[in-house]
């Protein structure tokens, strides 16, 4: 018989390898469901994983596509990830990044059609200060009247969509859009638009505050008073009342924290590559952030891994379903797999499998 | 596990070997879809006449799609891989993947894009949509003869012209053939959600609702009007198998035709871009068999309705008509022009409600 048994302190070495072997998983289980489906599981495997990367064809384009498609995942998973780690749930950083993105070009849009340098970095700000009010609902609400965070901030992105939905509609609705809802479109405002910074690389003011966050994240986890009282309060919230640790501050810090960043991914995405506010120009990033954050294992080099290779899949299987027609459901249950070897062979880190002996001997 | 390596490698050579000789002669045709192709609505009739152009010109054509691809940034990806991935002619089907197309079709001169519903044209993009108000017109016609409570709920996506200009035509002609007749409209804001438009269609019964229309992709609000026992039109596709004793009739978007007419052109190098918008005439619009339900003078007046359209010698908007705030529109005997139809933003008269700003 298998029997499991807990490590005295994690595994450092199965820390680097699970992922690893979770993605070698989810190519076998991948490869088992394509070849179901009649497509060559080899191929499709290649496609997603390779093609997008190393294909003449299509890397080019492909591989800066990564950086767009991962820029504001890392961003968010980021912010997410302060909280995470404290104990402290936001779920609804899609709000924040709606609302963040609302926020950044209402004020843009307020200047059209004025030039002036000055109009992108008061968007910036607006779109971070929008994304930390839509945060401060649900950290204010549990630090005076004890609500769940969870699903004041989940329900909240509802609100917001419905707010998104509203502008498009009314108030940042494009005068010259022959009556169809959404803004005008950023590309075609030069001074209040995120554009790609060097051309054919994908890189965009985005992707370039997705890295400063990973190193400011990174910074704060390991050497500041800060990243310490929050990973304390995750571990052991009483002891770490007993050292000093305000647990209401800490709520307000970690929402503050990743509603800034939302805010700041909805305002980029916005302004570059959606390009204009309508009734559903969010993609779910909010969401499949919070899969980036904990398949990083909360740790802001592991997000950044986790952002590229999330996008990766996207990307990729986008491209199956282009070259070998498999259907996106397909690709969304080789996506779920990937998630789910993920978690399970986390289980490795934390214990060891041993062949139990029998009992007489 | 040896002989389903080799079944495998195998496979990998076959596959390999078929695509390395045919690649070089075959027209590669894309799709990219809004909603899933089992939604038995909009996208499920793109991807028929998909299916239409493989079946027609066979193996000089390789089709492929994409489906649910969200309007934005996503789809800008998807047509680009496409492009690259040598596909030449590419049939974006819905509204919201215009500006995504223009981009994309900037920077590829020599692919082809056929732009579903749109208005932005270009040397290598044309745009194409169909005259579903003529169907709205005999299903409206259907609908006031078929209510008992004259109340008429239209389940409606997003306040376009498009779907305003099916509320207006549908409107025009149930209260042509029923004075009383009253119109509940509901916004859903969206294509393809079946919770959303069966909630509506439930709420809408609720009301005293007893037939009803809708401008959304999913037989959803079919099943609701099955299950209550109501009557409701199946709207692109055929939708009869939701809801066999409900659908009175549907309106199909038949694109086979027009698909494979552009799909040759691109292979005779006639294609050329423009606006096409067809209707009955064209077949482009297409009616489902009506129901058994129907006594034989509604069908013989939803029939010669339908025939007039098909003939041209009918349009839905003539005039007299009025604007819904009294104003005149059309004067007696005047004939709307597709400009002001493409454009629509104002209700007929006789419609409650305001139209969502």
């Amino acid at each position: 018989m298998l029997r499991l048994e807990k490590r005295p302190t994690p595994s450092k070495a199965w820390t680097i390898a699970t992922p690893v072997l979770a993605v070698i998983a989810t190519m076998v289980a991948g490869g088992i469901l394509f070849a179901i489906l009649g497509k060559d599981p080899v191929e499709a495997i290649k496609i997603i994983f390779w093609d997008p990367l190393f294909s003449e064809q299509f890397a080019s384009y492909s591989r800066p596509q990564l950086l767009v498609k991962a820029g504001p995942l890392i961003l968010i998973a980021i912010g997410l990830s302060f909280g995470f780690r404290a104990g402290i749930w936001n779920i609804g950083a899609e709000g924040q990044y709606i609302i963040g993105a609302i926020t950044g070009a209402a004020v843009g849009l307020a200047f059209y059609p004025a030039g002036g340098w000055y109009i992108f970095p008061l968007m910036v700000v607006a779109g971070a200060f929008g994304g930390w009010l839509w945060a401060m609902i649900p950290a204010i609400l549990r630090t005076r009247f004890n609500t769940n965070e969870i699903l004041v901030s989940l329900l909240l992105v509802y609100v917001a969509e419905h707010i998104m939905s509203a502008m498009s509609f009314g108030l940042l609705r494009n005068p010259e859009g022959h009556g169809f809802p959404g803004s005008r479109n950023f590309r075609d405002y030069d001074v209040a638009a995120n554009p790609e910074l060097i051309t054919g690389t994908g890189m965009h003011w985005g992707v370039v505050a997705a890295f400063i966050a990973v190193i400011f994240a990174y910074v704060v986890m390991t050497r500041h008073i800060m990243g310490y009282q929050i990973i304390l309060a995750g571990q052991s919230p009483r002891a770490a009342r007993f050292g000093g640790v305000n647990p209401n501050r800490l709520v307000v810090l970690c929402f503050a924290i990743s509603g800034v960043l939302s805010g700041l991914a909805g305002l980029f995405e916005v302004t570059g590559p959606a390009g204009q506010i309508t009734t559903d120009f969010n993609q779910g990033y909010g969401f499949t952030a919070i899969i980036v954050a904990f398949l990083g294992r909360l740790h802001p080099v592991g997000i950044l891994l986790a952002g590229l290779l999330m996008a990766l899949t996207y990307i990729g299987g986008d491209l199956a379903q282009l070259m070998l027609s498999l259907p996106k459901p397909a690709i969304q249950a080789f996506q779920g797999m990937l998630l789910f070897f993920l978690l399970a062979f986390d289980m490795l880190v934390n214990f060891r499998i041993r062949l139990a002996k029998s009992e007489a001997a | 596990m040896v002989s389903f390596k080799s079944i495998l490698t195998g496979a990998v050579l076959a596959l390999g070997l078929s695509t390395a000789a045919f690649a070089e002669e075959k027209l590669k045709v894309g799709f990219i879809y809004v909603g899933p192709t089992g939604d038995f609505g909009w996208t499920y009739q793109h991807d028929q006449g998909r299916q239409a152009i493989e079946k027609e010109l066979g193996d000089a054509v390789e089709t492929s799609f994409v489906e649910s691809v969200p309007e934005g940034a996503d789809a800008e990806r998807v047509l680009t891989q496409m492009a690259l991935s040598g596909t030449k002619l590419i049939y974006a089907t819905s509204f919201g993947y215009m500006d995504a197309v223009q981009n994309v079709a900037a920077k590829f001169p020599d692919v082809r894009f056929e732009h579903a519903t749109g208005y932005k044209q270009a040397d290598n993009v044309a745009t194409y949509s169909a005259r579903f108000y003529q169907g709205r017109a005999v299903i409206g016609t259907i609908a006031g003869r078929m209510t008992k409570t004259n109340k008429i709920g239209y389940i409606a996506s997003f306040p376009i012209p498009e779907v305003i200009r099916g509320i207006n035509s549908a409107y025009i002609h149930a209260k042509k053939v029923n004075p009383d007749v009253e119109f509940k409209v509901v916004w859903v804001y969206t294509w393809f959600d079946p919770a959303k438009e069966a909630d509506a269609a439930t709420a809408m019964i609720e009301q005293g609702v007893d037939v009803i229309m809708q401008h959304t992709d999913s037989p959803a609000a079919m099943t609701i009007a099955e299950e209550k026992g109501i009557y409701a039109f199946g709207q692109a596709s055929d939708m009869s198998k939701f809801g066999p004793h409900a659908q009175l009739t549907a309106i199909i978007d038949n694109w086979g035709p027009y698909y494979i007419e552009r799909t040759k052109a691109v292979m005779d190098g006639t294609w050329a871009s423009g606006n096409t918008w067809d209707g009955m005439k064209e077949g482009m619009v297409v009616l489902a068999p009506f129901s058994d339900a129907l006594p034989d003078d509604v069908k013989a007046e939803a029939q010669a309705l339908a025939d007039s359209m098909a003939a041209g010698t009918y349009h839905p908007f003539t005039g007299p008509l009025n604007k819904q705030d009294g104003s005149a529109w059309l004067a007696d005997g005047e004939v709307a022009d597709d400009g002001t139809l493409a454009g629509m933003d104002f209700y007929v008269e006789g419609i409650e409600g305001d139209i969502p700003k």
